[in-house]
């Protein structure tokens, strides 16, 4: 009987003593030393053991980390793609890289190739590396619960077919996308099928399709990004719950580019972000049951573009300042609801002195139906007839839609707002 | 050129005599003092005054223009009997009455501004604000002389200035909106862009929107327009359309002054 009992305690013994060891274990690797290339040391490696990566340029055939280690680079530290195969693959929980510069992925038509592509696994931690023409920066596939953060991505790409993104997410859970600068690539955020994740403080710009391009992603919140000179602006789309709150959108130019791109969303929140010189600030296709509140559209071409299948939307406290166009839609109906705006173009007057005009305003124009139907008319903008005939139809609206009215248009604008203190005061969605 | 500069002097005094010229000058120095107070962004107030000078400038400077030559009349008679040539007396009369509107407007619209120390991100917007309205003035004036010299009769001469007036900053472009919908079938950017070419006001007023609307102008899809527009082509063809509408007026109105018999 005692016997049989001696041999599982040894067991045990030997297994906390290497477990023990284990964790106290720092492999070096780095020119000069014992070992020298970080595959060596990922083969000799044993779970949970920290790999420190000297200064050095490593050119070595593509990494696999399939145990939970973590991995260091010392400033200078450089793994380099050589223009071909992807640098480094993820397969097991637990990894965390850290402080590398990744460089030289080679551009493929055939595989999506990338600085560190994170297969399959569980907590992941990858912070303050440098990406560099690395095609897909960091590439996330049905992964949870990993963090993303402080890393810097840059590409150089110049066209869409040729070039990958800078965070690539797809099928995907928790995840937390924090403070990385992205430009250069494809999209700058991508994401699929992605649930309850956070996009926060993250910069996108020049990127050559869209800042975050962002689909089938329900629960998902991004906060304080900024997407800046996208070709395509960014485009949230075919998704439900999605909040996004205090981002800013800039100077996204061109026939086909958008500060904002809904499409199918629905139960939604856009609120206190800046829509500032953007073609089009806020394009709404389909979008339903969504509220856009406390943002400011200041100096867009159209502010926002509202389609006749976006239905029961409630557009309040947005401050409309230097749009060429406030409010464009397709159809003479809208059931969506616009209330206590600034509108810079509204001309009445407040007798009962409660800060909202006593007469409702239309915020859209005969002019933009007019472009709508004949796009060179566009030269006419602010020309004395164009303000007349505009004037003419808001005294007497035929073609315009009469249901799409702002009955307590706010006669001052609302004050910039820190956006620490917004976040406890917007209203929920309203789902009535 | 001496007795040039000795008709403009006169008619410098003559023109700020009449104290015309200097209540123009506070209208315009009230207005943007009021819409810097009442809308507190620059660019807005900016926007404001865009519509005042593409309206305001043509009509003040056409009317004012060939009232003042009309009234003159004697004067340029008595002037002529005496050994001076027509055509310093012409450009001594355009300058003294063109030069002192110009002035006031500019004056009236960039004091405000300088008070507050400049217009900050709209200072681009402001200073083309300001070289726009001073040319559409030289313009008009030179409308007005040509006008006022082509008709004997004064009551033709102003019903000609106002409805020159209403031509091109109202029943032009309604013009080129009808000419926009029948066509709508073709393309379209550049019988278009050649339209806005061929009226002083219209120019104007495309050159400030390619500083106020240039997001909603990318929008458009036609390359004709963004390379127009996106590029600095855009401004120096329509600064040098404005110089032709300049000179093609006053040309034409010296050459019938110089063959007119008084």
């Amino acid at each position: 009987m005692r016997a049989k009992h001696v041999l599982p305690v040894v067991l045990i013994l030997v297994l906390v003593s290497s477990c023990a060891g284990a964790r106290a274990q720092d492999l070096v690797v780095g020119p000069g030393g014992s070992v020298t290339t970080l595959t060596e040391a990922l083969a000799s490696a044993h779970p949970g053991d920290r790999i420190v990566i000297r200064a050095g340029v490593y050119r070595e055939p593509t990494l696999v980390v399939d145990k939970p280690l973590t991995l260091v680079g010392e400033p200078g530290a450089i793994l380099d793609g050589q223009g071909d195969r992807q640098i480094m693959t993820i397969l097991a929980d637990g990894v965390t890289v850290r402080g590398l510069t990744f460089r030289n992925v080679g551009v493929s038509y055939v595989e999506d190739r990338a600085g560190i592509k994170v297969k399959e696994a569980r907590d992941c931690l990858i912070e303050g590396n440098r990406f560099e023409n690395t095609f897909f920066a960091v590439y996330l596939a049905q992964t949870a619960d990993c963090r993303v953060a402080d890393n810097e991505m840059i590409g150089t790409y110049t066209r869409e077919a040729a070039s990958g993104n800078g965070i690539h997410l797809w099928y995907c859970k928790n995840i937390t996308i924090e403070h990385n600068r992205i430009h250069g690539h494809r999209d700058g955020i991508y994401m699929e099928f992605v649930e309850d994740s956070l996009i926060r403080g993250n910069e996108s710009r020049n990127n050559l399709r869209y800042g975050l391009h962002f689909m089938f992603s329900d629960r998902c919140r991004y906060e304080g990004n900024s997407f800046r000179e996208n070709r395509a602006g960014v485009a949230v789309m075919y998704t439900d719950q999605v909040e996004m709150i205090g981002n800013t959108f800039e100077r996204n130019w061109g026939g086909a580019s958008y500060g904002l791109l809904l499409k199918e969303i629905r139960d939604s929140r856009v609120e206190g972000n800046r829509f500032v010189e953007n073609t089009t600030g806020v394009y709404a296709e389909s979008v339903n049951r969504t509220t856009v509140g406390n943002n400011v559209f200041e100096g867009n071409g159209w502010a926002v573009k509202l389609m006749s299948s976006s239905q029961d939307n409630r557009f309040f406290r947005n401050n409309f300042i230097g749009n060429s166009f406030d409010v464009s839609t397709s159809s003479r109906r809208s059931s969506s609801t616009f209330e206590e705006n600034y509108w810079d173009r509204y001309e009445g007057y407040d007798l009962d002195r409660d800060g909202f005009g006593d007469v409702p305003f239309h915020p859209v124009r005969l002019f933009s139906l007019i472009v709508e139907q004949n796009e060179p008319a566009l030269v006419l903008m602010r020309s004395l007839f164009i303000d007349l005939l505009d004037a003419a139809e808001r005294v007497f609206p035929v073609l315009t839609p009469e249901t799409l009215v702002d009955a307590r248009p706010k006669m001052k604008p609302y004050p910039d707002r820190p956006s620490g203190a917004l976040f406890s005061t917007t209203a929920r969605p309203n789902h009535d | 050129m001496d007795t040039t500069i000795k008709i403009v002097k006169y008619e410098l005094n003559d023109v700020l005599r009449s104290k015309w010229v200097a209540y123009y000058g506070l209208f315009f120095l009230v207005l943007t003092e009021g819409l810097l107070r009442f809308s507190g962004a620059n660019v807005k107030a900016l926007l404001s005054l865009v519509n005042v000078v593409l309206l305001l400038i043509p009509l003040v400077s056409i009317l004012f223009g060939t009232m003042y030559l009309y009234n003159a009349r004697e004067f340029v008679e008595m002037l002529l009997a005496q050994p001076v040539n027509r055509r310093s007396l012409f450009a001594g009369m355009f300058s003294g009455l063109a030069l002192p509107l110009a002035m006031s407007f500019a004056a009236g619209v960039a004091l405000p501004f300088l008070m507050r120390g400049g217009a900050g991100a709209g200072t681009g917007a402001l200073l083309m604000l300001l070289v726009t309205g001073v040319w559409l003035t030289l313009i008009f004036v030179a409308l007005a002389f040509l006008i006022a010299t082509a008709f004997v009769d004064r009551v033709k001469g102003l019903g000609t200035a106002i409805i020159l007036w209403l031509f091109f900053t109202v029943i032009y472009d309604g013009g080129v909106l009808l000419f926009l919908g029948a066509f709508s079938d073709y393309p379209l950017d550049k019988p278009v862009l050649a339209l806005m070419m061929l009226n002083p006001v219209d120019l104007t007023r495309v050159a400030l929107l390619m500083n106020f609307d240039v997001s909603a102008l990318m929008g458009y899809t036609g390359a004709v327009f963004r390379q127009f527009f996106g590029s600095g082509l855009g401004l120096a063809v329509a600064f040098g359309m404005l110089g032709i509408w300049l000179a093609v007026p006053l040309y034409a109105g010296l050459r019938l002054f110089e063959k007119r018999d008084f």
